[in-house]
């Protein structure tokens, strides 16, 4: 072997070129490949490295709370957890899932079952659970099993309150109630933000807000649940009694036109709603009519007044043996053959009242109801507000007439009613009902005059005295008005021979009028049935505690009220 | 121009360090933000879980009920009331 002497080499150019033109060619690539990446593929790829540590948030918007008008919670919402699983991804042993099935309140066959169903990604194992308990199921750690936090409703009066504030659905949105009447104000919309978070999950940096989360405005109301509570205890107290359907219960302020009370009787717990049938859900006081009866007659005899064709003492008609209209009576059980209008009212004739009615023109008649509210819907905003029916005066016939004077062929519903004797108890004024807390006295709309207003309410205060048809709703330190109803309940196109409606309408104190309290009771079945028995201790009970609750001054001197003994109280005709 | 170049380099790093710090700042700010936003919607909550226990001990049956019953209380007569005005009021 030689030792190869290096020998100079000279390589041809075209191999150096060729290097050459490679190395370009390889910065080109290069070069247009970022290119590529910056300049046309940026905003993908900016999303995808996002998506590494950036994270969208929920951000909850709560509902707003609905508060009696003295701040008291009626309803409030308060966050639970809701559980769920990926039914595929759980890897539980069976210890674990009688853990779990214990925690949710299920039975462990029944999250079995759950859990089995592998084609769904997504499955509720349980909603809305105690925070308490999701904490606990967060600590078993268990793969596949995550939670969500939801907000639940919760209504701390219960019963006492559940038909004027309503109900939230699972999903929180309103139902029924002022929960479903004022849903846009109470109702919170959800927001969310993108953030940044770091590695072990803290939120580091806060890059936009998507959308703003607004939470929902907190809603004050004119209930006051003191005398609402006193309202709805006396009225569940009297259906029970009279072992009744039903009772609907209003309590209106006279200056402000505020609910102060809307009670109904059968209620329901609105935090449990498992068992829920239509019946108890009505809220009757608002939503149905019934024929009022003779809670009307101060209205017919009004409009005589206004008339001028008569005063509260002059002599009306009422003869024995009824008033005989085409080939329809009018029965009237009183003894008396001559009332004057002022005793038409305090014993409840209708009789009387028809007479009077007739001495009347329709179209008056006609637009002193609608002038009094009645055929409208009150327009307190509540869902499901009845108007009731008040025919148009040309489709009158003599004895409807006639029967419309003492409430039948015409129909109301209890707020209605309520809201219409704020005419006499505010010398003639309607005033608007509103279930909203507000501070300014109401403006009312004048449906009689002053003078007419006082001597009806002179009338009203003589029927609760004895002799009247409702010495039983006076009570002690003042003095009460009102007027009795007793009606045959409609049925099938006629009147149901044994099932009545017992009301009583009034208001107090009588010397200036603060509150107007509306009583209905629906079928009382216990032997009594009028108005004047069933409904008016009602009346007393609850006007007595409001009064007391509201600091209203005495007008009546200070005796013990007696019961009505025999033959002082008057039969109203049904 | 060595020296100004090195002087200019010197002043990259510690500007660099500068941010790097303000950056770390700030993160930890905001973190205790977060966290003081997250306390003050949890104490919202017990304030509304209080509120809700507060109404339901205060329910006016209960009330009623347990001064009727435990405390042996009865409503005052209308004769052993008495109403006062207030100056001013009509």
């Amino acid at each position: 072997v030689s030792a190869a002497a290096p020998a100079l080499v000279r390589m041809p150019v075209w191999r150096a070129r060729f290097v050459m033109a490679g190395l370009v060619a390889g910065f080109f690539v290069l070069a247009a490949r970022s290119l590529y990446l910056q300049a046309m593929q940026t905003q993908f790829l900016q999303e995808k490295g996002e998506a590494r540590y950036s994270r969208v948030l929920e951000v909850p918007g709560t509902r707003g709370r609905i508060l009696d008008r003295n701040g008291e919670a009626l309803a409030i919402s308060t966050p639970v957890q809701s559980v769920w699983a990926i039914p595929g991804d759980v890897r539980a042993g069976p210890a674990q899932l009688k853990k779990l099935a214990a925690l949710l309140g299920l039975e462990t066959r029944e999250l079995r079952r759950k859990l089995e169903d592998a084609s769904r990604d997504f499955i509720y194992l349980q909603r809305q659970i105690a925070p308490e308990a999701a904490e606990r199921v967060a600590r078993l750690g268990l793969e596949g099993v995550y939670q969500h936090r939801e907000y639940r409703r919760y209504y701390p009066g219960g019963e006492v309150t559940a038909h004027a504030v309503g109900f939230t659905g699972v999903d929180e949105a309103g139902q029924e109630g002022v929960e479903l009447a004022f849903e846009a104000r109470l109702g919170g919309t959800p927001g969310s933000r993108r953030v940044i978070k770091d590695r072990r999950g803290r939120v580091v940096e806060d890059v936009e807000s998507i959308r703003a989360a607004q939470d929902g405005r907190d809603l004050q109301l004119s209930l006051d649940g003191k005398i609402q509570s006193l309202a709805y205890a006396a009225l569940k107290g009297a259906v029970a009694a009279h072992k009744a359907k039903a009772g609907a219960l209003v309590v209106i302020d006279v200056r402000s036109g505020e609910l102060l009370a809307l009670a109904n009787v059968p209620s329901f717990n609105p935090n449990n709603r498992a068992r829920l049938a239509g019946a108890q859900l009505r809220n009757r006081a608002v939503t149905d009519v019934f024929e009022p009866g003779s809670t009307l007659k101060p209205f017919t005899v009004a409009l005589a007044l206004e008339s001028g064709r008569v005063s509260p003492s002059s002599p009306v008609h009422i003869g024995t043996g009824g008033l005989r209209i085409a080939n329809y009576t009018i029965q009237d059980p009183h003894a008396e053959t001559v009332l004057s209008v002022a005793q038409v009212i305090q014993k409840s004739s209708n009789v009387g009242a028809a007479r009077i009615a007739l001495a009347l023109r329709r179209e008056d008649l006609w637009s002193l109801f609608n002038r009094a509210g009645f055929g409208a819907a009150p327009q307190i905003g509540f869902p499901g507000e009845a108007s009731g029916r008040l025919r148009p005066a040309e489709s009158w016939r003599p004895i409807e007439q006639a029967t419309m004077a003492y409430g039948h062929g015409i129909s109301v519903s209890l707020l209605q009613l309520a809201r219409a004797y704020t005419v006499f108890a505010r010398d003639g004024e309607l005033v608007p009902a509103t279930l909203l807390k507000s501070d300014v006295p109401a403006r009312g709309s004048r449906v009689i005059s002053v003078q007419t207003a006082r001597q009806v309410r002179a009338m009203l205060e003589l029927a609760v005295q004895p002799g009247g048809t409702a010495p039983r709703a006076r009570i002690m330190g003042w003095r009460v008005a009102g007027k009795t109803g007793t009606a045959h309940k409609q049925e099938n196109g006629g009147y149901a021979e044994d099932k009545y409606i017992a009301s009583f309408v009034g208001f107090a104190p009588a010397s200036a009028p603060r509150l107007v309290v509306a009583v209905m009771i629906d079928e009382p079945a216990n032997g009594q049935y009028f108005g004047g028995v069933v409904a008016a201790p009602v009346f007393a009970e609850v006007a007595r505690g409001a009064l007391r609750a509201l600091g209203v001054p005495y007008d009546a001197p200070l005796e013990p009220v007696p019961l009505p003994g025999a033959g002082e109280e008057a039969r109203e005709s049904t | 121009v060595a020296k100004l170049n090195l002087l200019l380099l010197l002043v990259l790093v510690v500007c660099a360090l500068g941010l790097v710090t303000s950056q770390h700042k700030a993160r930890k700010l905001f973190s205790e933000l977060e966290r003081a936003q997250a306390r003050a919607h949890e104490l919202d909550v017990e304030y509304g879980k209080l509120q809700l226990e507060a109404s339901t001990w205060a329910l006016h049956a209960r009330i009623e009920r347990v001064a009727k019953g435990t405390l042996g209380m009865r409503t005052p007569d209308a004769r052993q009331v008495r109403v006062v005005g207030v100056a001013g009021a009509r």
